[in-house]
């Protein structure tokens, strides 16, 4: 097959899966083996675009003219490609898991949860794919509007909160700030296409580009960036496997995703570097950063402290891209990567206690490495990714970072970095120390582990956060195409 | 060669068929009638639509009179997309109409209410078509006229007294009208529209014509419902049958629009109005009110029909900003939201004519879990709330871009920070449906599952299904209204 | 250019303004449409004045007139005229049925019942 059917069927597949998921209400089997199927299907499209990419194709499909220069339309590259392949390989995983957990916790409206955890995939690939701003502004949207009937799934009260503020965040950002920005991206450069090197002529004036990339940077609420970050501890109320794919790798991912891509390719890295109207960013995502790290140290929620844990790291993500130096893209691209599978593996954990032990408080976890052994052991891993600890994969994005923070001179930001590290520590090891060194309080309640599809999810996340750090090259081959993409 | 005469037929056909419909006295063929007409004014609209493209401006002279003595039908890109809008929104609502106007109106009225349609249609058809000021005005009160009687035909008696109100109204707002039309043709001596143009360029300096201007301005507001000469519209919605609001929603201030279009830019042109009288900078100023307060209304409003009404308020400000902003986008912006509008407003309403039918009330509160009991007219409502909101993928955003971009060349950055207050209002009322429908648990006693009746769901899906198309597909919806702005303000080059 | 000569349009700028006034402050329907007919009759005087030449006569090509009155004014106010007479009749139809169903004529007494059944439908609606 062509590249560009490739493209296409990756994004229709999950589709065809959900409307399949919807005609096969009554039958939960089918239903899940037709989730699988999608994944699968998508899984492979992916994997088969990614060799092309890495040897310098750029498949480019066009759909629609919707504006007259503005069509719907797909371009892959290697940062959209390093996107697409985490949220194809990361689908099939989380579906496995959710089978375990909507069974095990005998949740409603499974159908409608699997189509829309379907549809949500659907759009998180177009907007890896999308060649424009245009494209991606509508994928963006659609992503909201799909995902917030996973996160008010269980329609109470609670729920009904949080999805007004999920609703209001998101879409009050983008639509207003974000359609703002690209609007004027259009009226000052005349196009809206990912453009190695950017867009923006010599016209556009110091203090503009400030404000074009502020309106981009707060007006992409889904990066989370502070203050527009309420939203993803909101988020949480939805089931867990919704947090874990959605609200720590795609959703989220495509915020900062949406936020790296405009730096590189309508900005420009060399085009903004040095222009004195772009030097808060680092300080903002720095902020981020550590405010989001002391909230996570004091919260007892678990899912709540995982919540502002992904803030906080988000922003090294929006950081990297900010400090504008070859080393520190490539760290930000890699860093999609890592954070994403190793925030997946601890909201497994997270969501496996939950069902088999029903915790939802840190405090209460006390000793329950000694029922739960396979769970408390991803979620080490997993954390010790997060915080940058090798043999885990998280050591290489940071690393890279870091690097580029010091090629730059950005000693605030190798301050801010070093910090987080420490506090990533400090929120992490006691869960860590607590499940496997304490005495659990209450022996009276038996459980043994959680169900073995969300095992099985685990292991397969767990080895990938290992196997990347062994197999770093394959990651760094697409990145440093990217920071190619941004020199040239 | 009949296809010489499209201009002719596209107004009496259903002039023709209201005193027809009248004769024959029975509802049925009424409606019947009214539906052919209406498909065939569709027709003969599309057919003019693709002439226009291919040969330019299409003149015809009734009677034979030449123009500018007689009266003059004058076709251009503009007033050719203001027709097949007209005829495309009464062409989806009359076949609609049966089942929602047989549970509304008592059954004696039924071929009088398809009689006054029709009127209404004609009068619609002709303010659009004609390009005779004075013409315009009979057109008007024709329109008007059937309008009052159709929305007295309510099954509610507050109806009533809604129509007597959008009456007076109406007449004070077609008598300034009228007004302005006299001190122009005194100033002028010519009805025609386009010799009007020529000729007010001698005297565009004096007085009258001034006045003339301020009259014609405020009489039409009065008609578009501009903030704040907009109240007679809540009432009249929500009093109105569901059919008629439907078409009423997506027409009647639309037209009334193209005409003032057809004033500020065609007659008077920026010259006059932008420099020294600031017209524009008020017409700015009212639409961006009209977006805020009637968003905010609209947030707290009770009845679904009273929301949309305040709702349409709020979008008749887009229309009226991007006819202020007076550039290429904005004029284009204006013209393409007469269209993406009046369908997504055509859709709600009749989708919430389905409501009213099945559950017997539209009141927001008694609405809870309605979308287990008809799944398909929530999405339907919720997808065309969307286009209301302006969402990538609706028809709304493509006039949300053109807007915002209008805005943004203008320099004018706070109308557009208005632009995106007013949309998040939008999705803040669009949303209360959402969370009453979907997330509230349904009554005790409610039915199970009762969707609307297959002949009013089908023309209401199909609207819904356009505000998806045209939000993908635009080279009608913006490829026309950019020929329309290019018609309107390729006079000022 | 005295204002003595002006006349005609003091006069359709008084009728205007009565009317409207009228229209305006007055509660009873009947009131109200006859406001309306004022203001609009205002708007035949403003035609048909300017229209009129002193000494003129119909336009009709004969020998030894030479001073014609425009005669499109009368037309177009003749058509004026049948849409005035036709907004009174609807709007003394619609008082008419107004008075069927609410027993008044008087806008005060109407709003004041079109409001206890707006909020009658809205606890109605509370309740469901």
């Amino acid at each position: 097959m062509s590249p560009q059917s490739l493209m296409l069927l990756a994004v229709a597949a999950p589709v065809l899966g959900a409307l399949g998921v919807v005609a096969a209400q009554r039958h939960p089997n089918l239903r899940e083996a037709l989730s699988f199927a999608a994944a699968g299907i998508a899984l492979a499209c992916v994997l088969a675009l990614a060799p092309s990419v890495l040897s310098g194709g750029r498949p480019e499909v066009v759909l629609l003219e919707i504006l007259p220069g503005a069509a719907l339309a797909f371009r892959l590259e290697p940062l959209g490609m390093l996107f697409a392949l985490v949220a194809a390989v990361l689908w099939p995983v989380s579906t496995l898991y959710s089978i375990g957990y909507m069974r095990g916790n005998d949740e409603l409206h499974q159908p409608r949860f699997f189509a829309c955890f379907a549809l949500a995939i659907a759009c998180t690939l177009g907007l890896a794919f999308a060649a424009n701003l245009l494209t991606l502004f509508l994928f963006y949207e659609l992503l909201t509007l799909i995902t917030y009937p996973l996160v008010t799934h269980h329609q109470d009260e609670e729920a009904r909160h949080a999805g007004r503020v999920y609703l209001g965040y998101l879409m009050g950002t983008s639509l207003t700030l974000m359609l703002i920005a690209i609007v004027a991206t259009w009226a000052v450069a005349g196009t809206v296409e990912f453009t190695p090197g950017g867009i923006l002529g010599g016209e556009i004036s110091n203090a503009a580009v400030g404000g074009l990339l502020a309106l981009f940077v707060f007006g992409i609420g889904k990066a989370a960036v502070m203050p527009m970050h309420r939203w993803l501890p909101a988020a949480m109320v939805a089931p867990t496997p919704v947090s874990a794919l959605l609200h720590a790798v795609a959703v989220v991912k495509a915020g900062v995703f949406s936020v790296v891509k405009v730096i590189v390719y309508i900005f420009g890295v060399d085009r903004i570097a040095g222009l004195t109207s772009v030097d808060w960013l680092p300080f903002v995502a720095g902020f981020t950063i550590i405010a989001a790290s002391v909230v996570a140290l004091r919260a007892d929620n678990l899912k709540r402290r995982l919540a502002y844990s992904t803030i906080s790291q988000l922003s090294y993500v929006v950081l990297a891209a900010a400090l504008l130096t070859p080393l520190s893209v490539i760290g930000a691209a890699l860093h999609i990567v890592t954070h994403a599978i190793g925030k997946i593996t601890l909201f497994f954990a997270a969501g496996a206690i939950y069902t088999a032990a029903h915790k939802t408080q840190v405090s209460e976890l006390d000793g329950i490495a000694r029922r739960m052994p396979w769970t408390m052991g991803a979620f080490t891993v997993g954390a010790l990714s997060l915080i940058g600890i090798p043999p885990a994969a998280g050591f290489f994005s940071k690393w890279y970072i870091m690097l580029g923070a010091a090629q730059g001179g950005h000693w605030a930001a190798l301050t801010v970095l070093g910090l987080s590290t420490l506090l990533n520590a400090a929120y992490f090891l006691p869960i860590i120390y607590a499940a496997y060194f304490r005495a659990p309080a209450d022996a009276a309640h038996p459980h043994g582990e959680a169900p073995w599809p969300m095992l099985a999810a685990m292991a397969v996340t767990t080895t990938l956060v290992l196997a990347f750090f062994c197999a770093a090259d394959v990651l760094l081959g697409f990145a440093q195409q990217i920071a190619g993409g941004a020199a040239g | 060669m009949i296809l010489d005469h499209l201009p002719a037929l596209q107004v009496v056909v259903p002039l023709m068929a209201a005193p027809l419909i009248v004769l024959l006295r029975s509802g049925r063929a009424g409606w019947l009638i009214a539906t052919l007409v209406s498909w065939f004014a569709l027709a003969v609209a599309v057919m003019l639509f693709m002439r226009v493209q291919s040969v330019g401006v299409i003149s015809y002279a009734i009677g034979n009179w030449p123009p500018p003595w007689g009266i003059e039908y004058r076709v251009d890109a503009l007033n050719a997309f203001v027709l097949v809008l007209v005829s495309l929104i009464a062409s989806v609502v009359l076949p609609y109409a049966r089942t929602s106007i047989a549970a509304e109106v008592p059954a004696d009225r039924h071929y009088l209410l398809y009689s006054m349609f029709v009127l209404c249609l004609c009068g619609l058809l002709g303010m659009a078509i004609t390009g005779d000021v004075f013409n315009i005005f009979v057109f008007l009160e024709i329109s008007s006229l059937s309008g009052y009687v159709l929305i007295g035909l309510g099954r509610d008696r507050r109806a009533l007294h809604s129509a007597f109100q959008y009456l007076i109204m109406g007449t004070i707002g077609a008598t300034f009208y009228i007004i302005g039309v006299g001190l122009l043709y005194l100033m002028t001596g010519t009805l025609n529209l386009a010799d009007m143009t020529v000729r007010l360029a001698a005297v565009e300096e004096t007085r009258p014509v001034r006045a003339a201007l301020a009259f014609i301005t405020v009489g039409l507001s009065l008609k578009i419902a501009l903030f704040p000469l907009h109240v007679w519209l809540p009432g009249a919605y929500a009093g109105a049958p569901s059919a008629v609001v439907a078409f009423m929603a997506g027409t009647a201030t639309k037209v009334s629009v193209y005409v003032m279009l057809r004033f500020v830019f065609g007659i008077f042109g920026v010259r006059l109005v932008l420099p020294d009288l600031h017209l524009l900078d008020m017409l700015m100023i009212f639409s961006a009110a009209a977006m805020i307060t009637a968003s905010l209304t609209a947030l707290f409003q009770k009845d679904l029909k009273r929301l949309l009404a305040y709702s349409s308020v709020a979008q008749i400000g887009y229309i009226t900003l991007g006819l202020s902003l007076a550039n290429n986008d904005g004029v284009t912006a204006s013209v393409a939201h007469l269209f993406n509008h009046g369908i997504t407003k055509a859709a709600l309403f009749m989708l919430v004519g389905g409501i009213v039918l099945r559950v017997g009330t539209c009141q927001v509160d008694a609405l809870a879990g309605l979308a287990r009991r008809m799944p398909v007219t929530c999405f339907g409502i919720v997808i065309a709330g969307l286009s209301l909101v302006g969402v990538p993928g609706t028809a709304g955003f493509i006039t949300k871009w053109h807007l915002v971009l209008a805005a943004l060349q203008d320099g004018q950055w706070w109308v557009v920070a208005v632009v995106g207050a007013s949309s998040l209002l939008a999705a803040a009322y669009v949303w209360r449906f959402v969370e009453v429908a979907y997330m509230q648990p349904a009554p005790a006693d409610a039915v199970t599952r009762s969707e609307a009746p297959l002949q009013m769901l089908v023309p209401a899906c199909a609207m819904v299904a356009a505000c998806i198309y045209f939000g993908f597909e635009t080279s009608f919806s913006l490829g026309g209204a950019r020929d329309a702005a290019a018609v309107l303000l390729g006079g000022l080059r | 250019m005295t204002v003595g000569s002006h006349y005609s349009y003091w006069v359709t700028i008084l009728l205007m303004i009565a009317g409207l006034y009228i229209v305006v402050a007055r509660r009873n329907l009947i009131k109200k449409l006859i406001g309306l007919a004022i203001f609009q009759t205002s708007v035949y005087l403003l035609y048909i004045a300017p229209g009129k030449l002193i000494g003129g006569t119909a336009p009709i090509i004969a020998e030894g007139f030479t001073v014609y009155s425009n005669p499109l004014p009368h037309v177009l106010i003749l058509t004026a005229i049948v849409v005035g007479v036709a907004t009174l009749a609807l709007g003394l139809a619609l008082v008419v049925r107004i008075h069927e169903e609410y027993g008044s004529i008087e806008e005060d007494a109407i709003l004041e019942i079109a409001e206890r059944e707006t909020t009658a439908q809205e606890q109605g609606g509370d309740r469901a």
